[in-house]
């Protein structure tokens, strides 16, 4: 496991790389990407700036990877989230799980980063053409949270 | 009471204020009886500080404002949060 906040853009392949390497037990390797948008409402994002607390950022995703390998047993998973000024169409976070079985991986991941929206001190500020805004968390954000902790989804499949 | 104060989101911003080491009086109990009497302060202090609008962390763990907060505990206030 393994969680980096850094300034620097990161290179996806190298990571899935690193997550990889050496381990033959490793059947499925999901990645997410999540990107700084050109567009908020109905302003243009001219850059955002992200935001953390030393210390307990990197604690939470560390709590968050823990929880997330024990449910899916996951042979490793990795987070990286960036910090500071970024324009658009950057990389603002990375998240990689490896498992034996691609619905682990998968769900694993999903569950990772509906986590790190709701529980990891981070804060974005925009930059639009209207002015500069706080985001906020979403309610929408917390609502996928929640599905992990009834452990099914709308549809009443299980998760 | 002697307390370390991180802000952190738009109070920081808004506030001007990263951290602050402040004497507390040592009738204050709570998180929230703490916001109270930072909010004396008046002006955007009353407003960035009302209690809708901030969260919170004791020593690096997220609390309610009833948690209860001791001498040298670490104290951060900010918005909601908005990773990812």
């Amino acid at each position: 496991m393994n969680v980096s906040i850094q300034q620097q853009d990161f290179d996806i392949a190298a990571e899935l790389s690193a997550v990889r390497n050496g381990n033959g037990k490793i059947g499925a390797l999901v990645s997410f990407a999540g990107l700084v948008r050109d567009f908020s409402g109905d302003a243009t994002i001219q850059s955002i700036y992200l935001e953390h607390y030393p210390g307990m950022s990197e604690r939470a995703l560390h709590k968050i990877l823990e929880q997330a390998t024990a449910r899916w047993e996951l042979l490793d998973a990795r987070i990286v989230h960036r910090v500071g000024q970024l324009l658009p169409s950057e990389q603002i976070v990375l998240v990689i799980t490896a498992a034996m079985h691609r619905k682990a991986a998968f769900a694993g991941c999903e569950f990772i980063i509906d986590y790190l929206k709701t529980a990891a001190p981070f804060w974005k500020k925009e930059q639009t053409s209207q002015g500069v805004v706080w985001v906020e968390t979403r309610d929408s954000d917390v609502q996928q949270m929640q599905r992990w902790q009834r452990g099914h989804d709308q549809s009443g499949e299980k998760i | 009471m002697h307390i370390q104060l991180l802000y952190f989101g738009r109070p920081a911003d808004h506030l001007g204020i990263a951290q602050e080491h402040a004497d507390v009086p040592d009738h204050l109990t709570t998180l929230a009886e703490l916001l109270a009497w930072l909010r004396l302060r008046g002006g955007i202090w009353q407003q960035e500080l009302a209690d809708h609008r901030i969260r919170c962390a004791v020593n690096q763990e997220f609390c309610e404002l009833t948690a209860a907060i001791s001498p040298d505990d670490e104290i951060a206030f900010f918005s909601p949060i908005s990773g990812g």
